[in-house]
């Protein structure tokens, strides 16, 4: 970007945390960020951020469109929470909301502006057949063929079942039973969570939510965080890692208001075995975004907080990956932490197979 | 890698458009030497990308790819000869999937005075032709081809977005009949719609790119060989179902989008077009026109 080594990544973490910032941006730089912010999925966020300070008019309407499809994203992810409930109301069963469901039913601060996505939902292990049962009823299929190859390894081996998508509307839920793939080399305690859960209307500041039925419920702060870290910081490469972070940032500064909450935070993360994704999770928050934590809580830094930073703050002016050795070995470590390295020989193999089958049936349409 | 660059606008958005490869840049550049060119200080609302397929395509076998603001996974990549074609493609996929200020509607329109007809329809029904002769055969003010932007006001109106005019096959002969070729684009043969050219609307036509209408007719075209001339008006019901169905982004846009649509149908009348000839398209268009009134 010419200025002193600012990277378009850089330009938008800074704008997340201190908004008035923006004020002072070239044309230039303005482009780097909404191209970044667009590839983050932060644009609304950004939004948000900057409601209160005085931008170029160009860019007002960008960062309005945004918040606008933010808004009506919430609408319609409100709306496919409520069919789910209705769906489940009757079956006893406890469903817990993960992820930006979460945020949207307890109003908490990572929205406004947090683009939610599938409809993500976890049940014990031993309702999930009457849970898919109850939601097949009510019209929600399996993407995955009965009796494939990812069906079987999804029931077998991952933490959720092949996604559901409603037949009509093509919203789509992730059924959950656990946080982690049952082939990672962490094994958190599923049941832990529905012990601990509370009510949406619980965690609302203001108690005030959408009416759900008794059986929905939203992880207890602690582990709601330490689900967010788990995910950002040891189930995948860091893509989309500047969006998670500033989950965990937001989540972090509004529950660690409360007396207590790191005591909390650190008994739940050795309950479930998750205390080095919480910390590292924590460590790159701070790096971007200047989240506050204990350092006891959150260690210290070692290599692959610095490939992720790379990867992080590595977009160039056209919000695209710049930094692709650090991304290769994030790769590279995302799969070796998801499964033992035989099990992982095996699974590129048949999905490596599965793909030239693909080509070869592809390959007399695109011939001319 | 250096990289050939340009931006222009279209109607209400302006593209920053870049690849490694020369010749497409290029042949964008000459396309659109008559549309207002964005400057480097200014904010833009989409940029759009063909880069090779793999490094070396660059040089042997070229081929590319396309990154963008908003793009789908799995497009498939082109031969640079295409490449105009491919940011063609790319730049209306940032229109359908990131476009959100208005109603984003997969129609031609074309305005007289201030007031303006919507082409509805399926690929290959005769949009881009219906357009193309409207504007150069019977004096309508072009505003579109590919897509209508419906802006969610009171009263409603239309917001122009006049890119080229892609012409295929048959149609190519049809206009090239009627307009000058330095009109034209270059011939791309061999896409997956066959052959394509790009026809430059008249210069008016992107002089009021800024010049919005309001909506009128709905008309919706069906071209077949062998056909007797006539029109059927659709329910509101109907008309209804195939704008939303036409609608890249109604349904993202929540109520508002819902409402202006439903405003729209029952404000202006809607009718299917069956012909087999362009004579007897544009008097068909002529006599809906007039009881439009």
């Amino acid at each position: 970007m010419g200025e002193s080594g600012v990277t378009p990544s850089l330009i938008l973490h800074e704008a997340l945390r201190h908004p008035s910032t923006i004020g002072t941006l070239g044309t230039r730089q303005w482009n780097a960020l909404i191209r970044v912010a667009r590839a983050e999925m932060l644009m609304a966020t950004l939004g948000e951020r900057a409601a209160g300070t005085d931008v170029p008019d160009k860019a007002r309407l960008l960062l309005d469109e945004a918040r606008a499809a933010a808004r009506r994203n919430h609408d319609a992810a409100r709306f496919e929470v409520l069919r789910m409930a209705d769906a489940l109301r009757d079956s006893g069963i406890p469903v817990v909301l993960m992820k930006g469901s979460a945020y949207l039913m307890a109003l908490l601060p990572p929205l406004p502006g947090r683009n939610i996505g599938d409809l993500d939902i976890m049940v014990p292990r031993e309702s999930l057949a009457d849970t898919e049962r109850a939601l097949k009823g009510a019209g929600w299929l399996s993407v995955k063929p009965r009796g494939t190859y990812d069906d079987a390894y999804y029931r077998q081996w991952m933490h959720e079942l092949p996604p559901l998508a409603h037949e009509m509307r093509g919203g789509v839920i992730d059924l959950h039973h656990t946080i982690l793939p049952l082939t990672a080399r962490l094994t958190p305690r599923p049941e832990r969570i529905f012990e601990h859960a509370v009510r949406p209307a619980a965690l609302a500041p203001g108690g005030e939510t959408d009416a759900l039925p008794d059986n929905i419920f939203v992880m207890s702060p602690p582990e709601m965080l330490l689900h967010s870290a788990t995910h950002l910081a040891y189930d995948g490469d860091f893509q989309g890692g500047a969006r998670n972070l500033w989950d965990i940032d937001r989540l972090v500064r509004h529950f660690a208001k409360a007396e207590g909450f790191w005591d909390e935070l650190t008994i739940a993360a050795a309950a479930h075995d998750l205390t080095v994704p919480l910390a590292r999770a924590l460590r790159l928050a701070e790096a971007l975004y200047e989240t506050p934590s204990p350092p006891s809580v959150r260690g210290r830094g070692d290599i692959v907080d610095r490939l992720a930073l790379r990867k992080l703050r590595g977009h160039d002016e056209y919000g695209q990956g710049a930094a692709p050795g650090a991304q290769f070995l994030l790769f590279l470590r995302g799969h070796w932490l998801r499964m033992p390295p035989l099990m992982l020989a095996r699974h590129l193999w048949t999905k490596w197979r599965a793909r030239r089958g693909e080509g070869r049936r592809e390959a007399p349409q695109n011939a001319r | 890698m250096t990289m050939q660059h340009m931006r222009v606008r279209i109607g209400p958005a302006t593209f920053d458009i870049r690849s490694p490869f020369r010749a497409p840049v290029e042949a964008a550049r000459r396309l659109y030497a008559e549309y207002p060119q964005g400057s480097d200080d200014e904010i833009f609302d989409f940029a759009v990308a063909a880069v090779p397929t793999v490094w070396w395509r660059r040089w042997y076998r070229r081929s590319m790819t396309f990154r963008a603001d908003y793009m789908m996974e799995d497009i498939v990549p082109i031969e640079e000869r295409l490449g105009l074609l491919g940011f063609e493609m790319a730049v209306n996929m940032q229109m359908a999937l990131g476009y959100r200020r208005d109603i984003v509607l997969h129609a031609a329109s074309a305005a007289q005075g201030d007031r303006a007809i919507i082409i509805v329809g399926d690929s290959g029904a005769g949009k881009s032709t219906l357009s193309a002769l409207l504007s150069y055969s019977a004096g309508w003010r072009h505003l579109g081809d590919e897509l209508a932007l419906i802006a969610m006001d009171d009263p409603i109106t239309l917001k122009p977005y006049p890119r080229p005019i892609g012409l295929k096959n048959q149609s190519i002969a049809v206009m090239r009949e009627r307009v000058d070729g330095s009109r034209f684009g270059p011939e791309l043969t061999g896409t997956m719609k066959g052959t394509v050219r790009h026809l430059l609307p008249p210069a008016g036509a992107i002089a009021n790119m800024d010049v919005p209408a309001r909506p009128a007719l709905i008309v919706s075209p069906h071209f077949a060989e062998g056909v007797a001339p006539r029109t059927e008006q659709m329910s509101q019901s109907e008309a209804y179902m195939r704008l939303s169905v036409a609608s890249t982004n109604q349904l993202q846009l929540g109520e508002p989008g819902f409402d202006t649509l439903i405003r729209l149908v029952r404000e202006v009348p809607a009718y299917d077009l069956h012909y087999s000839d362009s004579e007897d398209a544009l008097k068909l268009v002529a006599d809906l026109w007039a009881k439009a009134g």
